[in-house]
């Protein structure tokens, strides 16, 4: 059986953290080998941020490459143009189409790339772009953006919805199953 | 029963089962929540030390008490650790003593690369280096053994990569170990010449003994195929990337006793192969071991000495074919780590910007005060050298230099390392100015206590040291207390200590924005057709501050309401935030 390799990206403080909590619990739950690599310490304070998630029989390396990505799942638009490099040539990013202006673009050095998306499209790749936050305000709370996009990402794993939820309530305080559920659910609409 | 498992928790995991009875650390990036899962423990006695060098000796006395004992810290924290680390190695140990460091490649968070084998080699101390959670916590049980069992303290090397990855660990139960009992030993535990002589023979016997048991350990291991081409020596991280390359197709030795690295087992390894390729990141150890030996190996003169290796790295270099991939063409702009909004650190670099104050920093969150738009710091060494820095710039430079030119550092710092300093500004005169940033936790490793905050490691009350009276009872007669939320009264606070005629101490003090007791404020709004867009909010870098059709906008979600843009703007235009 081959490895799958999932990256989470976006912008520090985001709560990437809850969502390979979350995939490593499930696949976990699901019997495979896992190899959760995360963030610490300085790239947290509002940078670009990454965590990788592989599973399959047996997995090796912590980290996945360019090119070796099969899902990105990305919390912000350009972060995920940054990773695009990182996914396969038949891979699929999710993303929130939220923008966060990097300090650069703040302070007027740089410009943020709008169409970097767009023109990612335009070469074939595989972008399934939402509004991430709708539905995470619907549930509750903005926070719940994590999970919404664990919704959007679970109709692409071979894995049924309840064993989802299960490890939702696996990893998640119980006061906030109900609203992470909820959130789940819509990024599965 | 098994559990997805962080390196670091992994190498807690392992000193409960090895009946570790005392933990003291001071925290820092790869290695903190080595310290934080221990204290989860009831059983394991856990601590945040001033700094490495206090832990290391805390962990040193336990061992002597007759308790397994431990110390973690980053590759940094080792050279503070250092003085204690090296004579530890000729005294031994009565208790089992291990000490976890995680080296950083590639510089995630950290100010230099640093290779810490080099200290196993230099202080004649065994490392071990497991390459995931599993081994984490087998090899720290291991680790305790190895050190009762060879009178040694062990070092036990973690990376980034291990420290901060999961993988599914094995539980066991833990060991219940009898605390030995001490007995008064001169000759081992006094080091001073007439006993340190008569020890260092010792040291190079217990070497050798080691370097025996490298030879036949389960700690190395041969995975061997039928391809007689190409061998591969690696260990840690590397061995992974390697196996994920080659998987069972290429044959491997690999390390996990790096110090000392055994000569039989590599030269019988060697022999089967055409070509042997070394790898490993940062510096040639094992390769230079295998070249003293005579042996020809290809290493550092097809594979970076700099930064974090990768599959990829290992596949392109080994010519291996790489994968396909397709980047975006646009420029996309880098976003670097920033002072989250509300820092309180904010408020005070934007004086010492705006004022052109020469700025020795150092290791913490404010160090980010350096980033763009601020641009506020000059110098960033290590712990504690902006208050020793700063002294002798004034020195150097006279007069001139002591009116624009102040010490940055945190609470945190200044407790680890910034007091000696301090006390030699006092002593050695100099009309020094340093400014201690006090957000009441150790900001950039996820919010520790320390001696300043009143809480322990467990969150209990303890004993809360007086920053100002310290400062004080060091010599410093001028301690001034600010609110950098205040602009005015801080800028007011820098000049007035800055032209006084003797040395001072200003605590620019607000908690850190992130932490749970501080209540956010009502986020502030800007009133569009006030603003001219003029830019004056944008000078401060804070991240939800950006532009909307050419005028400020705050970003609501991110916004505490701090207040210290609405104090730039010159025309009113920031507001709202009263409740």
């Amino acid at each position: 059986m081959k490895t799958t390799n999932i990256m989470i990206v976006g912008v520090g403080g985001q709560g990437s953290l809850l969502a390979s909590k979350l995939l490593g619990r499930l696949l976990l739950n699901e019997g495979y080998d896992v190899k959760v690599s995360e963030v610490h310490g300085m790239s947290q304070r509002g940078g670009s941020v990454v965590t990788y998630v592989r599973y399959g029989e047996k997995v090796y390396s912590p980290i996945i490459d360019k090119g070796e990505a099969d899902f990105i799942v990305s919390f912000e638009k350009l972060e995920a143009a940054r990773y695009a490099a990182f996914l396969k040539k038949d891979g699929k990013i999710i993303v929130n189409s939220q923008e966060v202006d990097p300090m650069p673009v703040i302070t007027g050095a740089a410009e943020y790339p709008h169409e970097a998306l767009d023109n990612l499209c335009a070469k074939g790749m595989d972008i399934d772009a939402m509004d991430a936050l709708a539905p995470a305000l619907e549930a509750g709370s903005a926070k719940a953006v994590n999970i919404v996009l664990m919704g959007r990402l679970s109709k692409s794993l071979p894995i049924e919805k309840d064993k989802w939820i299960e490890a939702i309530k696996q990893t998640v305080a119980p006061k906030f199953v109900e609203m992470n559920v909820k959130a789940f659910e819509l990024g599965r609409k | 029963m098994k559990k997805l498992m962080l390196g670091n928790e992994a190498v807690a995991r392992g000193m409960l089962e090895a009946g570790c009875g005392v933990v003291s650390s001071y925290p820092g990036t790869p290695s903190t929540e080595i310290t934080e899962y221990a204290a989860k423990y009831d059983e394991i006695y856990c601590e945040w030390a001033p700094n490495e060098k206090v832990a290391c000796e805390v962990a040193f006395g336990a061992s002597l008490a007759g308790v397994r004992s431990a110390c973690c810290m980053k590759h940094v924290g080792l050279n503070v650790a250092a003085d204690p680390l090296f004579t530890m190695s000729y005294t031994g140990v009565n208790g089992g003593l291990v000490v976890c460091v995680a080296d950083d490649p590639g510089m995630h968070s950290s100010q230099n690369e640093q290779d810490s084998r080099h200290y196993a080699k230099a202080s004649k101390i065994p490392m071990l280096e497991p390459a995931d959670s599993v081994e984490a916590k087998e090899f720290t049980k291991l680790a305790f053994e190895l050190s009762e069992e060879y009178d040694t303290p062990v070092l036990l090397r973690m990376c980034t990569r291990i420290a901060h990855s999961q993988c599914a660990v094995e539980l066991c139960e833990p060991a219940i170990i009898e605390k030995k009992e001490y007995v008064k030993n001169p000759q081992k535990y006094i080091m001073a010449p007439a006993n340190a002589i008569k020890k260092h023979p010792v040291v190079e016997a217990r070497t050798a003994a080691l370097t025996a048991l490298a030879e036949k350990t389960g700690l190395n291991r041969v995975e061997l195929t039928e391809d007689k081409s190409l061998g591969i020596i690696t260990s840690g991280t590397c061995y992974q990337y390697v196996k994920e390359v080659f998987g069972d197709s290429v044959s491997v030795l690999k390390l996990g006793l790096v110090y000392p690295l055994p000569e039989k087992l590599i030269l019988d390894f060697a022999a089967r192969f055409d070509r042997v390729v070394v790898i490993e990141e940062l510096d040639p150890v094992i390769e230079n071991h295998c070249r003293a030996m005579g042996l020809e190996v290809d290493g550092k003169n097809i594979f970076p000495m700099c930064g974090e290796f990768s599959q990829s790295l290992i596949a392109k270099t080994m010519g291996v074919e790489a994968k396909e991939f397709t980047a975006s063409e646009d420029i996309i702009p880098v976003r670097p780590p920033v002072m989250c909004a509300g820092c309180p650190h904010r408020g005070l670099f934007y004086v010492l910007s705006k004022k052109k104050i020469t700025v020795l920093g150092d290791i913490g969150c404010y160090t980010l005060g350096s980033a763009a738009p601020l641009n506020a710091i000059d110098s960033v060494l290590c712990m504690g050298a902006s208050v020793s820095g700063v002294h002798g710039f004034n020195k150097a430079s006279g007069k001139d230099a002591e009116g624009k030119t102040v010490a940055v550092i945190g609470d945190s710092t200044f407790m680890h390392s910034g007091m000696t300093g301090l006390a030699n500004i006092a002593y050695n005169g100099t009309n020094s100015t340093v400014i201690i940033v006090d957000n009441s936790i150790t900001g950039m490793t996820g919010h520790q206590q320390n001696p300043t905050t009143g809480y322990n490691i467990k969150g209990d009350p303890a004993t809360k040291i007086d920053l100002a009276a310290l400062c004080r009872a060091l010599g410093i007669n001028r301690v001034r207390v600010v609110d950098p939320y205040d602009l005015k009264a801080t800028e007011q606070v820098v000049m007035e200590e800055l032209a006084a005629d003797e040395p001072s101490v200003i605590i620019s003090r607000r908690p850190c924005a992130l932490l749970k007791y501080v209540k956010a404020k009502p986020a502030l709004k800007v009133d569009a057709d006030k603003c001219r867009a003029c830019n004056a909010c944008m000078r401060i870098g804070c991240p939800a501050i950006t532009k909307k059709d050419k005028k400020a906008f705050i970003d609501s979600t991110l916004c505490v309401g701090c207040g210290v843009c609405e104090q730039l703007c010159a025309f009113d235009a920031i507001g709202g935030g009263e409740q």
